[in-house]
Order: structure tokens, then sequence, then C-alpha cells
């Protein structure tokens, strides 16, 4: 069961930077889906796309179509806060808002104006108990955000993205300036998470990549070059572009 | 240490010895000024000086009828130019495409605060006192004060809504945040000390400001206070620029009395500027 499907989708920016050509991409429902390759292959351009934080960008043009549950979302009618709901999002530096750890993390329903406090005291327990972060903080939730530890911040924003329970999750680079224990609790995070539901990852390098995907889809300059289940496309790739990186020829 | 090498530190030193002395020569000339206004006119200072009118062709007597216009008069300024200028500065930096209009716009900006404060009063006096016909009036004067300190708001805020970073604003998006609410519960919130000190900023040159005044509200003496805003106000820059040069005999020291009253107003409102100012910048998370 395919969440998203991209079909031939192109995007440009009107400085000509990071476009996406005839991109098509199949990404299932309750996996991990890791977009890969070198830096400005598109793959956050791609990301961004698919929540539509691109219009935020000074996008030329965008062609072909993403489906989400069926429903082009590149479409003017869609409501797009509506799908920002759906489709929650960590960044590569952790973006800590300048509140108390709480607010961080019910800001979302204060957006959307939900009151419900038992609603909203139990979404922020099973947020921080996704997140790995609930005993860390549990004591804590009223100080500054800012207070946490780097990667305690990128958990706290992993939970912030969790606690509307979205159904799809997009980490642009999540754990790239995390240490390799925290790193390892995000993806343990994420390997619980893909139960209920769908990831898309850009990793921070190809080792992470090989470590979490269960899709895999390798980026370079703005192609689509290669689709495979993850184990497999990184012991035996059919592309020799997508062999050559694995290896660490270039990138 | 060669002969070279020497010579550059020689000059390294004489250049910053130079520009350090430049540096402390602002300091010199505030502390100078204060001390004499304040040895010229600490005498006259009393509480009938504050709390009375003038009286005797204004050479006794005190001033505050010009302490109230003042402050009206900023009051006014305040009301009139704060929403306009916060307004302009939330969608110059919010919303403005870059293009050819937002532009002009900014040009516009710029070239307002580079006007002279005379050319506002006689704009003042075209616009509102004669064409409008609210008379030399508070609102006039405080309206004519308003367009002067635009500029001033517009810029500073728009710098103050800048500085709050932009990863706050896409994260608040990607939240399901509207650009609305982004700014209202977040942008203008971590903006607003700098907003703040950019106002009082404005304000404390409208309060000071002498020209835009004289043509459009400001009375050379007025027995009572006034009781509108379409009476004229006495008010404390215009009435020492009268009582220094306009009244014959005039005591020196009430001069300098007022002068020191008008220099403890926007120096105050300057210390408030910078309490919030230092206060914020202690409390910044980022």
């Amino acid at each position: 069961m395919d969440k998203i499907v991209i079909e031939d989708f192109s995007i440009e920016y009107s400085d000509g930077t990071e476009s996406l050509r005839h991109i098509n991409l199949h990404i299932p429902a309750n996996q991990l889906t890791v977009l890969f390759g070198p830096a400005g292959g598109g793959k956050s351009t791609l990301l961004r796309s698919i929540n539509r934080l691109n219009d935020l960008a000074d996008v030329k043009s965008t062609k072909g179509q993403i489906l989400f549950d069926g429903i082009n979302i590149l479409d003017k009618k869609v409501d797009v806060i509506n799908l920002r709901r759906k489709v929650g999002m960590v960044f590569a530096r952790p973006v800590v808002l300048p509140f108390s750890i709480r607010r961080n993390l019910t800001y979302g329903f204060e957006l959307a104006g939900v009151r419900d406090a038992v609603l909203i005291e139990e979404s922020v327990e099973r947020s921080l108990v996704q997140s790995a972060l609930w005993d860390e903080v549990k004591d804590r939730l009223d100080e500054p955000a800012i207070s946490l530890s780097g990667g305690q911040q990128q958990r706290l924003c992993l939970a912030r993205s969790l606690i509307q329970q979205p159904e799809v999750i997009l980490l642009d680079e999540p754990t790239s300036g995390l240490d390799p224990i925290s790193t390892l609790k995000v993806e343990n995070s994420l390997q619980d998470l893909k139960q209920d539901y769908t990831i898309v990852l850009v990793p921070h390098s190809v080792q992470q990549a090989a470590r979490t995907a269960d899709t895999a889809a390798f980026f370079l300059q703005g192609e689509l070059i290669e689709v495979g289940i993850g184990a497999e496309l990184f012991t035996n790739p059919t592309e020799s572009r997508t062999q050559r990186y694995i290896e660490g020829r270039y990138g | 240490m060669n002969h070279s090498s020497k010579k550059r530190m020689v000059v390294q030193k004489v250049a910053f010895a130079g520009m350090s002395l430049v540096a402390s020569l602002t300091v010199v000339f505030i502390i100078l000024i204060v001390v004499y206004i304040f040895s010229m006119g600490a005498g006259a200072i009393s509480f009938e000086f504050i709390f009375s009118a003038p009286y005797d062709g204004m050479r006794s007597g005190g001033i505050l009828p010009a302490i109230i216009g003042t402050f009206y008069l900023t009051v006014g300024t305040a009301v009139l130019a704060v929403p306009l200028g916060l307004g302009a500065a939330i969608y110059l930096s919010e919303y403005a495409p870059d293009n050819q209009v937002t532009r002009i716009i900014r040009i516009a900006i710029t070239n307002l605060s580079g006007i002279p404060s005379v050319v506002y009063g006689l704009f003042g006096l075209g616009l509102f006192v004669l064409f409008l016909r609210l008379g030399t009036s508070i609102l006039a004067a405080s309206m004519t004060l308003a367009i002067m300190t635009l500029p001033v708001i517009i810029s500073t805020a728009e710098e103050a809504l800048r500085a709050v970073p932009q990863s706050f604003r896409v994260v608040s998006i990607s939240l399901g945040g509207t650009r609305l609410q982004t700014i209202r519960k977040i942008v203008l919130p971590e903006a607003m000390p700098g907003i703040l000190t950019g106002v009082i900023l404005g304000l404390e040159r409208a309060a000071g400001e002498t020209a835009p005044i004289m043509f459009t509200g400001a009375a050379f003496f007025l027995p009572q206070l006034p009781t509108s805003l379409t009476d004229a106000t006495m008010a404390l820059p215009y009435h020492l620029f009268v009582i220094a040069t306009q009244v014959p005999g005039m005591p020196i020291q009430i001069q300098f009395g007022t002068a020191l009253v008008l220099l403890v107003f926007v120096l105050g409102m300057n210390l408030i500027a910078s309490i919030i100012r230092s206060r914020a910048r202690a409390k910044r998370q980022w």
C-alpha cells in the first residue's frame, strides 16, 4: 500500500538552484523510505514538496503530481494547513521555539485551536515517550527548551512533529548535528514509529541510509537514479553511479 | 623582531589610540552637555517650577503647561505613529515580495527620514492646519510629528522583525500555522523589545522637536491647560525657543531650568529604552 505516489514531478526554483526533474517514486505506508545521495541532489526539495513547505520559497514552476492517499497535494485547492497537520517535519538543525519544553510540544495544538487539556496532557507524554525523551524531561517540562542539550532538542523536535499524530513524518538529516548515542536513540525511535507512521528520511550519511532504509532512493543532481529495497540496493545496486557513491568514490 | 614589523606595531598602536580617543569624545560631549545644563539650570528646579504655570510674561512661575503639552504631543504621536509604523514594518518584513513597488516604498521611507523637520512643520501647516481645517491644535501637531516619526519606527521595527530567526517561521508553518498565527505568536513577541526600543527612540525625537510643532500646534503662551485635541498647547522645546529668543529680560536660570526638564524627559525615555533592550537581551533564547 503506497501512502505517497510521486508522478513525473519536476520543480524549479527561480534562482535556478536545486531543481528536480521527472521524479517517479512510490513511498509505501508504514515503512522507512530513505532519500540519499550527494548534497544538492534535490532530496530536501522533495521533502519540502511533500508538505508544501516549498510554498515559502521562490519556486518558478512545478509539474507532475504528488498523490497523498490518492489526492494530488500540488493542487491549488488543497487545504495546505490540513496537509501540514498530517505531515510532521524535523529539520537538520534542531529548531526549538523560544518557549518552554511543554509549549514547544503543545504549540501545534495551539495553532489548531485544540483546547482539550486531557488530550493535550496525554499527547505530551506519548510524543515524548515515542521520541525517547520522556524520562529525561518529565520533571522539567516548564523549563526553556533551549536549556536542553543538542541531542535532546532534536528529540524534542521529533516529539513536536509527532504530537498531533500525523500520518507521515519527514526528516531532513535529523541527526547531522548529533553525537553517536543521540543518533542511535533517534534511529531506534524511528524503527518503533514505523508501525504507526510513514517515514521519509534524508540521512546524513550513506551508513545511516544503509542502517535504516526499508526502501532507498538514490538522488543525483536533481534526478532519481535508482530505487530499491534497502538491503538489496546497498549490497547490489544496478546503477554504477549508485555503486560508486555507496563505495565512497565521490560525493 | 625586524624593523618593518616593529614599525607595523607602532602604526597599529597609534591607530588604536586615535580611534579610541575619537570614540571617547562622544562620551565627553554627552557628559559636558548634561553637566553644563544641570549646573546652569538646577537652581531653577523647584516644586513650583514643575507644577505651576508661568506668569509675569513668563519671567516667573513654572512650566507645567509646557510639560503637560509635550506629554500630550508625545502620546498623540505614539497613538498615530505606532499602529501605522508597526503595520508597515510587518508588511515589509513578513509579506512584501521583493519587487519594484516594495523598493519604491523603502526608498520613500529612507527619504522621509532625511527631510528637515522644519519642512514637516510647513507641510503640517498646509495639510492638517489649513487644508483639513484642524487649526493649530494638538491633533495637527501630533499628526505632523507622527509623519516625521514614522520612518524611524518603521525601519527599527522592520529590523527587529527581521532579526527573528527565519527557522522559527518555517517551523511554525510546518506545524500547520498560518502566516498571521506565526507573526502573532512568535515573530511579534520575539521582536517586541526591539520594536519598543525603536518606538521610544522615535518618540523621543518627536518630544524634542520644535520646528514641526511651531506652525501646527504649539502656543507662545497659554495660561490654562488644553482641554481638547483641537486646542493648541504649550510644549517644552517650543517654550524653550520662545523664552530663549523672544522674551526680553528673561532670567537665564529659567531658560536652563526648562532645558534641563526637557533633557531629563528625553534622556529618561532613552534610559527606559536601554533597560528594555538589556532585559530582553538577557532573556532572549536565540
